[in-house]
């Protein structure tokens, strides 16, 4: 390797991770003043009001997978099923109830207290997520409805009567959360303050898709599954600050140059797959290895679309016209990621075109319904579309009670097994 | 001659055949697998070698397959049960395009092409309802020995209603209707058409064209084949051998091997 590879090759993993604990750090700093924060969520988290606020936010989805990756999820989502939680429902939930029991205790530093919570109707379980923080805290919770697409491509645009009154909806209520915001900081709103964080977020979309398109390099220059996790942490958390912008830069300026160079994933590439769902956190590396064992690599996924808080979309907010901008962006961005539930299979069918695609795992998982329910259906009609191969496997984001680990190698054993058959038929290899 | 040997190491059982370069099976062993893996592999792998008088040597390659495949310390190779089921039935049926394997733990839909290979797959979650293990439960909960369980369901004339999907809960129920009075051929019944229906199920996930093949230990079970013939409207393939079929599976992979490995030296002399 060359002194520039060796410098800019998996500077954005590293980078990645050392801002990731840079947030959890201040977060951290926050609860030791006593301080509180924004509780929000990746399908429309308003960071950019929030932000112009100087408000520190807490994802509590983040906090709960991060449990789950370091394998400490156990004992909290024990911890909130004995307070009266049923086994049933969401992971993330339960284990951020059970932080909350703790009075903020996470592996990662001390969590802070809600000030307040925004969250859309993105995820139905949203809503009642908060009303029990609402319970607990006695504090703001503002619901922003945004309307979704009406019927399988059938969203709306500029242009579209329909499309107009969803965005004067939408500003409608941002306007009422800014209120909100201003009562609970006593500061008063800035809009040009509003404008900057903006014009932040518009480079980590425009960023993103510029990363998003890069993977269909040969080798792909990151997996969507391992590498791509990282990178929704920063476009998440830091999503309006200019630290979270230049990091996208210069992963751009790195998967660049990978591309240029012809370097892949620190894995051997020989086939290229999609990840449909939420990854199974609990054996989050040895369910990558599932498929890089056998030379697979995921070149993108469903999660770095609705996960990536509306990034995904590449909108560019008007700085001229903040306010109904935002309200736009955060209609297509939320649009879209409930899109991603009910209407993935057309989306999963073109990133197959565009990435080059040998196979699609779907992956349901136990406790979120909301993104799993459509999965089989959605397979069906992709596979009978497309025919590209599939593989559908079960697991959990959170819970490992309901991993089973060696059934899941069993399926992609064969699915690979198919893979390779198949590939010996185009070939004439074994004829 | 050389020989090609497929161990399909099981949750409960564990199967060797060994097959001739005619593709024929020469000799098969059946054992349960208990708890030392390692040694059922080669007991089984031993059994099936010393039926036909065979030397080790004479069996070229060997394929390890099933939970335990892995453990086939002895092997060349391993490929999953679901590769092998569907290479064994099309083998013996080649004109089945979906096979049903009911195993111990799993029960798997499996969609093949003409060559066996595997279009698509589906299997019960990780629960074992649906699987010989349901049956064993029912089997537990009525006292009546699990050989026993196909002719004494046959003898129903009206089964019950069997609606729970956990094999644990299942014991219950059954408990419940013989609680009610019911009679045991009919609450039999009942359980295997559970099992038909959650199998049909799966098999309707990757697609019913074409002959359907029922494979694995429970194809024993002759109340389990009715009741998936009555599901799935049409006769079942099955075979003496079905019980061995991923073992057989894994035999022709393994022969495959063989026959591959000589292509490049067959070449070499004619050039």
């Amino acid at each position: 390797m060359t002194p520039q590879t060796n410098e800019i090759v998996g500077r954005g993993n590293k980078e990645g991770a050392s801002l990731f604990r840079d947030w959890f750090n201040g977060l951290n700093e926050t609860a030791k003043r006593g301080e509180g924060a924004a509780y929000v969520f990746v399908m429309g988290s308003f960071n950019e009001i929030l932000k112009s606020f100087d408000m520190p936010v807490v994802f509590p989805e983040i906090n709960s997978l991060q449990l789950a990756v370091r394998r400490a999820a156990g004992d909290y989502l024990n911890e909130a099923e004995d307070y009266g939680y049923s086994p049933d429902i969401c992971g993330y939930v339960k284990a951020d109830i059970a932080v909350q029991l703790r009075g903020g205790d996470h592996p990662m530093g001390q969590i802070p207290k809600p000030a307040m919570t925004v969250l859309t109707n993105a995820c139905n379980t949203y809503l009642k997520w908060g009303e029990a923080w609402e319970r607990m805290y006695e504090m703001p919770m503002v619901t922003i409805d945004v309307p979704g697409t009406r019927m399988a491509g059938g969203q709306t645009w500029e242009g579209n009567q329909d499309f107009a009154n969803d965005r004067s909806y939408v500003k409608k209520q941002i306007e009422e959360l800014i209120v909100v915001c201003e009562q609970v900081t006593g500061k008063k709103f800035d809009i040009d303050k509003l404008r900057d964080v903006m014009g932040h977020t518009n480079t980590v979309s425009r960023c993103w898709k510029e990363l998003m398109d890069l993977n269909m390099s040969r080798p792909s220059v990151f997996n969507a599954l391992t590498d791509g996790t990282i990178y929704l942490g920063v476009a998440n958390g830091l999503r309006g600050d200019k630290a979270g912008a230049d990091y996208f830069e210069r992963l751009v300026e790195e998967m660049k140059y990978k591309a240029a160079n012809g370097i892949g994933t620190l894995t051997e590439e020989e086939f290229r797959l999609i990840f449909v769902g939420v990854p199974c956190y609990p054996i989050f590396r040895r369910f990558n290895e599932l498929f890089s064992e056998w030379k697979g690599t995921y070149v993108h996924s469903t999660y770095l679309w609705f996960a990536s808080g509306g990034s995904n979309t590449g909108y560019q907010y008007d700085l001229s016209n903040p306010l109904d901008s935002l309200a736009e962006g955060t209609l297509i961005s939320v649009r879209d990621a409930m899109d991603s539930m009910f209407h993935h299979d057309r989306v999963v069918e073109d990133m197959c075109k565009d990435f080059a695609i040998d196979g699609v795992v779907y992956h349901p998982i136990k406790s979120c319904r909301t993104v799993s329910t459509g999965l089989a259906d959605g397979r069906r009609a992709f596979t009978e579309r497309v025919g590209i191969p599939s593989l559908f496997i079960e697991s959990d984001m959170m819970d490992q009670r309901v991993v089973a680990e060696a059934q899941m190698k069993n399926r992609a054993d064969a699915f690979f097994e198919g893979l390779i058959n198949r590939r010996l038929v185009e070939t004439g290899a074994n004829h | 001659m050389a020989y090609a040997a497929g161990v399909d190491v099981g949750s409960t059982q564990t199967k060797a055949v060994i097959i001739n370069e005619d593709r024929e099976i020469i000799a098969r062993a059946l054992i349960d697998t208990g708890a030392n893996v390692v040694a059922a592999a080669e007991n089984a792998y031993k059994l099936a070698i010393e039926s036909e008088s065979l030397l080790e040597e004479e069996v070229e390659w060997v394929i390890g397959t099933g939970y335990g495949r892995y453990k086939v310390t002895f092997g060349n190779d391993q490929v999953t049960e679901i590769s092998c089921h569907g290479r064994g039935a099309v083998h013996m049926f080649p004109d089945v395009r979906t096979v049903v394997d009911m195993g111990g733990q799993d029960t798997k839909a499996i969609h093949v092409n003409a060559d066996g290979e595997i279009d698509d797959f589906c299997m019960n979650d990780k629960c074992a309802a649906g699987t010989g293990r349901f049956l064993g439960a029912a089997a537990a909960a009525l006292e009546i020995p699990l050989d026993d369980l196909g002719d004494t369901a046959l003898k129903s004339e009206k089964g019950v209603s069997i609606s729970t999907t956990c094999t644990v809960f299942a014991e219950s129920e059954v408990l419940a209707w013989l609680g009610k009075g019911k009679r045991v051929q009919d609450i039999l019944w009942g359980v295997h058409q559970s099992i038909a229906k959650r199998s049909m199920g799966l098999m309707r996930r990757v697609g019913i064209n074409g002959e359907v093949a029922f494979t694995g230990g429970v194809t024993r079970n002759s109340a389990m084949v009715k009741s998936l013939e009555d599901a799935v409207g049409q006769k079942l393939h099955i075979s003496g051998d079905s019980h061995y079929m991923g073992a057989l599976g894994a035999a022709l992979f393994a022969m495959d091997h063989i026959e591959s490995s000589r292509e490049p030296h067959t070449q070499e002399v004619q050039s």
